[in-house]
């Protein structure tokens, strides 16, 4: 259900592993963030991702559980990439199914905003003026504290 | 023995990623910070209670929650990732 891995991912292959003989579900939604170019004020050319080994993993496992008591789903796939990742690269990957479009398209938000606040990943970016820390940005945690 | 673990800029403002300490001498999570903060300014700094988070045996903690030995404790900062 859950990956942290340094290895990019395949969207086709993770659509194919949420669909292939499941009838059931007439919903997929997925979701994959990428590193862009640009973040408050500076060109960013790429960015490094520290993460918590176990803890990690815990976390989006307890995400996708709430995720599954919250609505009736089918499928569940989380992949996080850590390391070293060059501009353009896909940093994770959310996708949900179920029997209608609501939940699923609930259930990948709901993961997506419980991930950015509560998994324990940390950002450094490489800029024009050098490498920094990302801060955490209070507007996620608002999204989060919607659910 | 309590295995204390520091993540992204904590880590490298710290310059230490992990360290021990006895556990007869942090029962909790905030005798923990206090015994951290005496080795020096940057520690006190970095690990003020509000701009650090805690977990304890990898799921979130606060200042009450109780350590004994083998546990294990990281320090980090609001988390970033998605």
């Amino acid at each position: 259900m859950i990956s942290v891995q340094s290895e990019d991912f395949n969207l086709g292959d993770e659509y194919q592993a949420l669909t292939k003989d499941n009838v059931k579900d007439g919903a997929v939604v997925t979701f994959v963030g990428l590193v862009r170019d640009f973040n408050e004020g500076s060109d960013v050319n790429g960015l490094f991702l520290e993460h918590y080994p176990g803890m990690t993993e815990k976390c989006l496992t307890d995400i996708c559980q709430q995720a599954n008591e919250r609505w009736a789903l089918g499928r569940i796939r989380v992949i996080h990439r850590v390391g070293q990742l060059d501009l353009g690269a896909q940093i994770v990957f959310v996708g949900v199914t179920s029997q209608h479009r609501l939940s699923a398209f609930e259930a990948c938000e709901f993961i997506m905003d419980y991930l950015k606040t509560q998994a324990p990943f940390w950002k450094k970016e490489t800029t024009s003026e050098g490498q920094h820390w990302v801060k955490a940005k209070q507007s996620d945690q608002q999204k989060a504290d919607k659910w | 023995m309590i295995n204390v673990m520091f993540f992204a800029h904590l880590k490298e403002t710290l310059d230490c990623d992990q360290l021990q300490v006895e556990e007869t001498k942090a029962g909790t999570v905030e005798q923990l910070r206090q015994l951290l903060s005496q080795k020096g300014e940057a520690w006190a700094s970095s690990l003020a209670c509000g701009s650090t988070l805690v977990a304890v045996n990898q799921a979130m903690a606060n200042e009450q929650t109780g350590i004994k030995a083998g546990d294990e404790v990281a320090f980090f900062p609001p988390v970033t990732g998605g």
